[in-house]
C-alpha cells in the first residue's frame, strides 16, 4: 500500500533519514519504534508530504506521492502535537475539515461520541488542555474513514478511559482491513494493537518485521521487554 | 481554494487589528480633509500617510499573521490540498482584506472629497500597494523559519522602500551631478513600488511642476500612456514575482 524506496533527508548537518526502504500493506498496524531523534515523526511526515524528502521514491497505492495531492485523502493523520488555529471553536474546525475533505455523508463519528466532543463543540481552540486537543486530532484522524491511519504518539496525552477507547477503536479499524502506522514510546500500550514493528535508529531502518519473529529472536513474550532488549543492545 | 480564502477572511475580520487599522485611516483621512477648505491640501497630507502606513502595516500584518498561522498551514498540508492553492489563497485572503480595509478607510473619504482623475489614482495605488506589501511578507515568511527573524526582516525591508532607497537615489544623484540623470531615474524610480506610486499620483497633481528638469522628463514620460502601461506593469510585476517565487519555495519547504 504504501512503499517507500531509498529515502533520505538532511537537516542541515543532521542526516534525518539515511536510505531508508520499506513497505506497509493492509489490515496491518504497524508500530515506528525508535530512541527520540531517530526520525520517526521525519518518516511519516514524509509519508504525508509535509517533509520533502532529498532522494528516494514513495508510491501510495503504486503512485509516485510527488507533486499529488490526491492521495492524502486516503489518510488520517493524527499529529504529535495537534496545533489548530487559536480563534476558532471545536465546532468550527470540525466543520472546516468537514468543508476541505467535501465529504458530509458517510462520517465515523465514534470518536466524536466516545470522547463526547460534542458537549465542547462552542470552546475556542487556545482555552484546551492537551488532552482534549489529542482527542480533537484523534477524532479528526478517524472522521472520514480513510484507509490509512498514520497516529504519531497518539495516547501521549489522553486519560486512562480515553486510552482505552481509542485502542479498541484502532483495533476495530484494523480488522476492517485498514493500515494503521503508530509511533509511540508507551509501548505497553502497543502490545495488543501492533502486527509489525518497525525499527528506527539514528534515521536508518535497523528492522522491520511482524511481531511473531521478533517474539522468536528475542525470546522475550512481551513487546516491553522485547523492545527493550533490542534498545540497550543498540544503545551506546 | 475558495473555501480557504473564506476561513482565512473570516479569520482576519475576527481579528482587531484590521477593524483599527480601517478606523485609523477613516480617522485620518476626515480629518486631513475637514481641516482645510481646500480638499486638495488635504489630498496631499493623505498622499503622505498612504505612501507611509499602508506599506508598513501591509508587511508587518502580513507576516505576523503569516507567522502565527504555522499551525493552520500545517493543518492544510496534511489535508488533500493541492500546496500551490494553499498558499495562494492565504495570500488572495489577506491581499484582499488588507485592500478592502484600505478602501473602506480610505477610499470612502477620497470618493466623497476628492472623485477626480487624482482621487482614483490615491485609491489605486493605496489597494496596489497593499497587495505589493503582502506580497513581500509572504516572500520574507517563506524564507525564514524564525519568527523575530522573519519580523526584522519585514521591518527592515520597509525601512528601505520607505526610507534607505531614497537616501541611496540622492546618493546616486550627487554622485553623478555631471551626467545627464533623468533617463536613468526612470528605471530607479522601478525598482521601488513606494516611489513609484508617489511619482503616479504627484504627476496628477500641479506641483510636479515644482520638480525641474527631472521633473519633465518624468512628465514626459509617466505622462503619456506607455509611460502609465509601463508603470502599471511594473507595480504588477512587484505582486507577481513575490507571489511567484514564494509560491516556488513553499512547494518544496519542510513543515
Amino acid at each position: 500500500m504504501i512503499t517507500l524506496k531509498n529515502i533520505s533527508k538532511q537537516f542541515g548537518k543532521l542526516k534525518v533519514l539515511d536510505n531508508v526502504s520499506t513497505s506497509c500493506d493492509k489490515s496491518e498496524c504497524i508500530a515506528l519504534i525508535g530512541p527520540n531523534g531517530s526520525g520517526k515523526t521525519t518518516l511519516i511526515k514524509s509519508i504525508l508530504g509535509m517533509v520533502i524528502p532529498d532522494s528516494g521514491t514513495i508510491t501510495f497505492n503504486g503512485k509516485d506521492i510527488s507533486n499529488n495531492y490526491q492521495y492524502r485523502d486516503e489518510i488520517g493523520y493524527m499529529p504529535q502535537i495537534g496545533r489548530y488555529p487559536d480563534n476558532m471553536t471545536i465546532g468550527q474546525v470540525l466543520g472546516m475539515m468537514k468543508d476541505i475533505r467535501g465529504k458530509s455523508g458517510e462520517l465515523d463519528e465514534d470518536l466524536i461520541k466516545a470522547f463526547s466532543v460534542n458537549n465542547l463543540l462552542n470552546k475556542r481552540m487556545r482555552t484546551l488542555s492537551g488532552g482534549t486537543i489529542q482527542k480533537v486530532s484523534a477524532a479528526l484522524a478517524f472522521l472520514f474513514k480513510p484507509s490509512v491511519l498514520i497516529l504519531d504518539e497518539p495516547t501521549a496525552g489522553l486519560d486512562p478511559v480515553a486510552s482505552e477507547l481509542f485502542k479498541e477503536k484502532i483495533i476495530a479499524e484494523k480488522d476492517k482491513g485498514k493500515l494503521v502506522l503508530i509511533t509511540s514510546h508507551i509501548l505497553s500500550d502497543l502490545d495488543d494493537l501492533v502486527t509489525r514493528i518497525i525499527y528506527m535508529q539514528d534515521g536508518k531502518l535497523v528492522f522491520h518485521k511482524s511481531i511473531e519473529e521478533l517474539r522468536k529472536d528475542t525470546g522475550e513474550e512481551r513487546l516491553v521487554k522485547s523492545i527493550a532488549q533490542v534498545m540497550v543492545s543498540n544503545y551506546e | 481554494m475558495n473555501k480557504i480564502i473564506k476561513y482565512v477572511i473570516t479569520d482576519i475580520l475576527r481579528n482587531k487589528i484590521v477593524v483599527i487599522y480601517t478606523v485609523f485611516l477613516l480617522a485620518a483621512s476626515f480629518s486631513v480633509f475637514s481641516l482645510e477648505d481646500n480638499s486638495s491640501k488635504g489630498r496631499l497630507s493623505l498622499l503622505n500617510i498612504i505612501l507611509i502606513v499602508v506599506p508598513l502595516v501591509s508587511i508587518i500584518f502580513s507576516t505576523i499573521y503569516m507567522y502565527n498561522s504555522v499551525e493552520f498551514i500545517e493543518l492544510l498540508v496534511s489535508q488533500p490540498l493541492k500546496r500551490r492553492s494553499i498558499w495562494l489563497s492565504l495570500f488572495a485572503g489577506l491581499a484582499s482584506s488588507l485592500s478592502i480595509a484600505f478602501f473602506i478607510g480610505a477610499g470612502i473619504p477620497v470618493l466623497i472629497y476628492q472623485a477626480n482623475m487624482i482621487g482614483f489614482t490615491m485609491i489605486l495605488t493605496g489597494i496596489i500597494l497593499s497587495v505589493i506589501f503582502a506580497a513581500i511578507a509572504f516572500l520574507a515568511t517563506v524564507k525564514m523559519r524564525d519568527k523575530a527573524k522573519g519580523i526584522g526582516a519585514a521591518i527592515m525591508l520597509w525601512l528601505y522602500f520607505s526610507l534607505l532607497f531614497d537616501g541611496l537615489v540622492l546618493f546616486l544623484l550627487f554622485q553623478f551631478a555631471d551626467y545627464p540623470m533623468e533617463k536613468p531615474m526612470i528605471g530607479l524610480s522601478a525598482l521601488n513600488p513606494i516611489d513609484l506610486s508617489r511619482i503616479l499620483i504627484l504627476l496628477q497633481l500641479d506641483v510636479s511642476a515644482m520638480m525641474g528638469y527631472t521633473g519633465a522628463v518624468f512628465k514626459d514620460f509617466f505622462g503619456t500612456s506607455t509611460g502609465l502601461v509601463f508603470s502599471f506593469f511594473v507595480l504588477l510585476s512587484w505582486i507577481v514575482i513575490p507571489v511567484w517565487y514564494s509560491t516556488r519555495k513553499f512547494n518544496t519547504k519542510d513543515l
